[in-house]
């Protein structure tokens, strides 16, 4: 086992849903319900699921960026859920982020390279000529030239301006990067070389990535593990080639068949649930997935899943075969 | 290959431009293809390759200016579309040539029932009541598997989620039986569960209808899965033409064959995923500023001198599978 660099236990944020003149609370939206998960150094996991699942609520509690409802954050080992905000500063140069859309999180009006430099001046930890040469240095190991330090957002390409973004998140030398869907916004020739760079740079430097998005063959690609989200809760989790190989629950099976294979001699597209995701506004009791799984049984509509070991650390959150979920 | 008879489109040098502050590009430049009755055709090809305006080109709803059809014919049956006036291509649209989009907003009126927008669209075609109207809608929202049709179709558009305002569209679209459906990007939008629903439904309906279905994807999955014959558009340009399987055996374009071996793919059973993708390195030209001879040369590995000088013709490799590229017979063996 890796050494635990991020231990997320029983997360949750709730949103109240209200309405009316008198603003009367309605309903709990439960964005993110119950979330546990550790990250090893040097390990990427993988956060996949569908549309406001809260993969990216995840991601941003992680951070602190918003507050959770509940639950615990610990980054090598200490507590950082409740961390005022300036005895978290110590902390945010380890942790980074990276968005999807490069276009939305650069400032326009600021050059490319100081953006890259900002977080080093922000710090205090580089200025003048030293502050250059570190961001020529950045420029170089995402693939840009440093002479492209003195131009503008506008004048890079969507795969260009993520690199931007990743040197910027690599400038303060973080130990954890929180990649939310940095690549879907990019076309398919380019999204290859941003991953790949993201796997490059992980070789060099050792970091962590906690690496969200809804393509799974995306995740299945860059992640050493994979969790899997509906509705708020993770349903499994499991080693990237053993979740793949032998998904155990439905939802996940589900997901999987869904992906159309770049291949017209495989199997042909082969919905295995029907109709749509619940609302997470007071989500389905029980298994939130009961409403669409072809198993249910009628504790499912009851009793809610825990995440259980089904042999060698794949967890699985459902009530089939003892809680160990169904092979296929 | 089918018959010609059996021809619902039959597109020749189709050329759309358009005038803009960078000065005037191709956007869709000298592009031929067909589809017959029954048939999907998938239009595949990276952002601003001019998919949506060849898709835009067909229906005749280029914005002009800035943009305008500046060559070629497109034939749905047996009616040159270019040569007609806005009115007779108004009766035409929605009629026996119908078009759904990535974001079904763009076609469902937000403040109309949506029963009500497949009778408006109905009756505009067809001389029908009201009420052999209203009939004809909600059949349409069971065929697309909404369920409870006659409930629904009272809804408004908000009412709906995202999967099933798409079938919605997808009612509207169908219900004057059209020869030719174009699809543009119908599920780059939805989740994976809902975008393998909603293909596969408007496979059936294909199927069912005998409609012919020009279906346009960035997601050579999808391409897969759904089409007969493909096209690979780059810069504008159709770069190659062939059946889903021949493409798929062996790509004849460096690019197609690049595309390929750069998107990530879900691990088969027992298969470890790769270590690194292949990149295609470097970024898709302005369409201002291309290249004289081959437009992918600034990123193809087996560019020669020639590449740059001339632009390489579309050339048929047999049994249909046309590519345009000066090294194309070597494709297979040199990558
Ligand atoms: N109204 C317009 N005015 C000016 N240029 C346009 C207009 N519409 C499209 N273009 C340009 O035409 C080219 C082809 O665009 P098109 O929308 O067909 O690409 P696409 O292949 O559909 O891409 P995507 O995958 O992003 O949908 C692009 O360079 C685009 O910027
Ligand atoms: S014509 Fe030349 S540059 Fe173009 S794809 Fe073929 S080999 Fe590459
Ligand atoms: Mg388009």
């Amino acid at each position: 086992m890796t050494e635990r660099l991020l231990e997320v236990t029983d997360l949750k944020k709730h949103y109240p849903v209200r309405a009316g003149v008198l603003r009367r609370q309605v309903g709990t939206v439960h964005s993110v319900d119950g979330v546990s998960f550790s990250l090893g150094a040097g390990e990427t996991l993988g956060l996949v699921g569908e549309s406001g699942c809260g993969k990216s609520t995840v991601a941003r509690s992680v951070l602190r960026l918003i507050e959770p409802t509940s639950g615990q954050i610990r980054l090598d080992g200490e507590d950082i859920t409740h961390l005022s905000k300036t005895a978290l500063r110590r902390h945010r140069r380890s942790m980074q982020i990276v968005f999807q859309d490069p276009f939305a999180s650069l400032n326009p009006r600021m050059i490319a390279g100081d953006i890259v430099g900002e977080p080093l001046a922000v710090h205090g930890l580089a200025s003048g000529k030293a502050l250059e040469a570190r961001v020529a240095k950045l420029f170089e190991q995402v693939g840009l030239r440093p002479d492209q330090m003195r131009n503008f957002p506008h004048q890079f390409s969507g795969g260009q301006r993520q690199r931007i973004c990743i040197a910027r998140a690599l400038a303060l030398g973080p130990r954890l990067i929180v990649c939310d869907e940095p690549v879907s916004a990019l076309d398919v020739s380019i999204q290859a070389q941003v991953i790949n760079l993201l796997i490059d740079l992980q070789k060099q430097h050792g970091f962590s990535y906690l690496f969200i998005a809804h393509d799974l063959a995306v995740v299945a690609h860059i992640s050493h593990r994979v969790a899997v989200m509906y509705l708020g809760r993770i349903v499994e989790i499991a080693d990237k080639d053993e979740l793949f190989r032998n998904p155990r629950h439905p939802y996940t099976q589900a997901l999987l068949a869904s992906v159309p294979i770049a291949n017209p001699l495989a199997k042909k597209l082969a919905p295995l649930v029907d109709g749509d995701v619940p609302s997470p506004v007071n989500p389905p009791p029980g298994c939130a997935f009961h409403t669409r799984c072809r198993f249910a049984m009628e504790r499912c509509r009851i009793e809610r899943p825990v995440l259980m070991d089904a042999g060698d650390g794949h967890q699985v959150a459902c009530l089939l075969n003892d809680g160990t979920g169904q092979s296929q | 290959m089918a018959d010609t008879s059996d021809l619902v489109l039959d597109v020749k040098n189709l050329k759309t431009v358009f005038f803009t502050n960078s000065g005037l590009f191709k956007a869709v430049d000298d592009v031929s293809f067909t589809v017959s009755r029954g048939e999907t055709l998938a239009i595949v090809g990276e952002s601003g390759c001019g998919k949506s305006v060849t898709a835009l080109s067909l229906m005749r709803l280029v914005p002009d200016p800035p943009g305008r059809i500046v060559g070629g014919t497109v034939t749905l049956e047996d009616t040159d579309l270019l040569a007609l006036s806005e009115a007779e291509m108004r009766k035409i649209r929605g009629d026996r040539i119908s078009m759904i989009f990535q974001e079904p907003m763009t076609s469902l009126n937000p403040v109309m029932r949506i029963g009500d927008q497949i009778v408006e669209a109905v009756r505009l075609h067809r001389n029908l009541s009201s009420r052999e109207a209203q009939n004809i809608a909600v059949e349409m929202l069971r065929l697309v598997r909404i369920p409870e049709p006659v409930r629904r179709a009272r809804e408004y558009p908000h009412q709906l989620s995202g999967g099933m305002r798409q079938r919605a569209m997808i009612a509207m679209a169908l219900a004057c039986r059209p020869a030719l459906l174009i699809a543009d990007e119908p599920t780059t939008a939805l989740d994976v569960t809902i975008q393998a629903q909603i293909l596969a439904l408007i496979l059936d309906l294909q199927k069912e209808l005998g409609t012919g279905l020009v279906l346009i994807t960035h997601d050579l999955g999808v391409v897969a899965q759904t089409a007969q014959r493909v096209i690979v558009m780059y810069a504008g340009r159709k770069v190659e033409e062939a059946s889903v399987e021949a493409l798929f055996a062996a790509p004849k374009h460096p690019y197609t064959r690049g595309l390929m071996a750069s998107i990530p793919a879900v691990p088969a059973s027992g298969v470890a995923a790769p270590e690194r993708l292949n990149e295609i390195s470097g970024t898709v030209p302005s369409l201002v500023r291309l290249p004289k001879g081959c437009a992918f040369a600034p990123r193809c590995t087996l560019a020669i001198k020639r590449c740059e000088a001339e632009y390489p013709p579309l050339t048929d490799w047999g049994g249909g599978h046309l590519a345009a590229c000066w090294r194309a017979a070597e494709v297979a063996e040199v990558a």
